[in-house]
């Protein structure tokens, strides 16, 4: 038997109409009890309206060392910005 | 009135405060590190609820003492909380299933208290419900999880159920106080929190695999300041600033 708990990541949403953002990880032995400790360990201080928890195997990261292929060249494609249009003056903070 | 009110309120606060301090004895020597920050967010909610309490007997006793007076500054036979709180930790276990039997009688409790004739206890009680339903949520749950779990598991729940059962009776004793509150329609008779306590907790504990001991015959005195000794070492660590150093504050 493995003796240590899975790993879990743990995402939470601050307010209404902003996304889940990653905000740490803990160990659990399953998800139910993942997101308790996820509401102790990282809502103490009234940070949390919403959590979701992952584990940690189920995430599929790309890796760094392939950092050249995957985003090297959008670096020299200015044309995919928006900077080219005009923007009304009316509209401030965009 | 008031002094029955009183007494009650000593009874509400010195619970959460004995136990809130039993619990912050964990903090740092937790199993997991998550258990151990849950411990002490517990603990925490604990010592807030017992400055509710406290604060409120002071006004009602209308000498101009404080909660923090009334934590720190009294001795053993003013305590007014259950036997059941001031019981060593043990192991995770027994502090769990400790855990879980007061949670439950806190939970049958503030369902009355919350429909109280007295405003204030009524404000309190529906502030401190929605803490205490987490509680017992957590609570219940590790103790199914572990009464239900491996051999050595359920063995220690049991062990644990079996060690801290002498000390649910006081739970629903009914003291002298508690019929002028109840015909005052302000807090319930203990003795008739019986039936809710086992309609929520019997099931559960079914559930954990754990079997409820048959002795019937049960520890008191808590509640008249008759104590175990273990309460005297609590107070030692408590109050030992606040007795060498009076008034020292932050």
């Amino acid at each position: 038997m493995k003796k240590e708990w899975p790993l879990w990541e743990v995402f939470i949403r601050g307010q209404h109409g902003l996304a889940h953002r990653h905000v740490g990880s803990l160990h659990a032995p399953d998800a139910e009890v993942a997101l308790k400790s996820a509401r102790d360990v990282y809502t103490r201080r009234n940070e949390g309206l919403s959590i979701w928890v992952v584990q940690a195997n189920d995430i599929t990261a790309s890796s760094p060392s392939e950092k050249g292929p995957l985003f090297d060249p959008s670096q020299d494609k200015v044309y995919r910005h928006p900077t080219f249009f005009p923007m009304p003056e009316e509209l401030k903070g965009l | 009135m008031d002094k029955a009110l009183f007494e009650f309120l000593c009874r509400m606060g010195d619970n959460t405060l004995v136990l809130g301090h039993r619990v912050s004895e964990w903090c740092g020597h937790a199993p997991v590190l998550e258990e151990d920050i849950a411990l002490a967010n517990m603990s925490l909610d604990l010592i807030g609820q017992t400055q509710l309490w406290l604060g409120l007997a002071g006004e009602i006793e209308g000498k101009g003492r404080s909660a923090d007076d009334f934590a720190y500054l009294r001795d053993a036979f003013d305590f007014r909380n259950l036997l059941l709180v001031e019981q060593p930790n043990g192991d995770f276990g027994k502090t769990l299933m400790r855990q879980f039997l007061f949670d439950g009688f806190q939970s049958v409790m503030l369902e009355q208290l919350a429909i109280s004739k007295n405003e204030r206890v009524r404000e309190i009680a529906q502030k401190v419900a929605k803490e205490v339903s987490y509680h017992l949520e957590r609570s219940s749950d590790l103790v199914v999880r572990l009464g239900d779990g491996s051999q050595e598991s359920h063995q220690r729940m049991q062990a644990a159920l079996e060690d801290l059962w002498p000390y649910v009776g006081e739970m629903f004793l009914d003291e002298a106080e508690d019929a002028v509150l109840a015909d005052a329609g302000i807090a319930p008779q203990p003795s008739s929190l019986k039936t809710a306590w086992d309609e929520l907790m019997l099931p559960l504990l079914g559930k954990a695999c754990l079997e409820v001991p048959e002795s019937g015959y049960f520890q008191k005195g808590g509640k008249r300041g008759t104590h175990s000794e273990h309460l005297g070492f609590i107070l030692a660590e408590m109050q030992f600033l606040q007795r060498a150093y009076p008034g020292a504050t932050w």
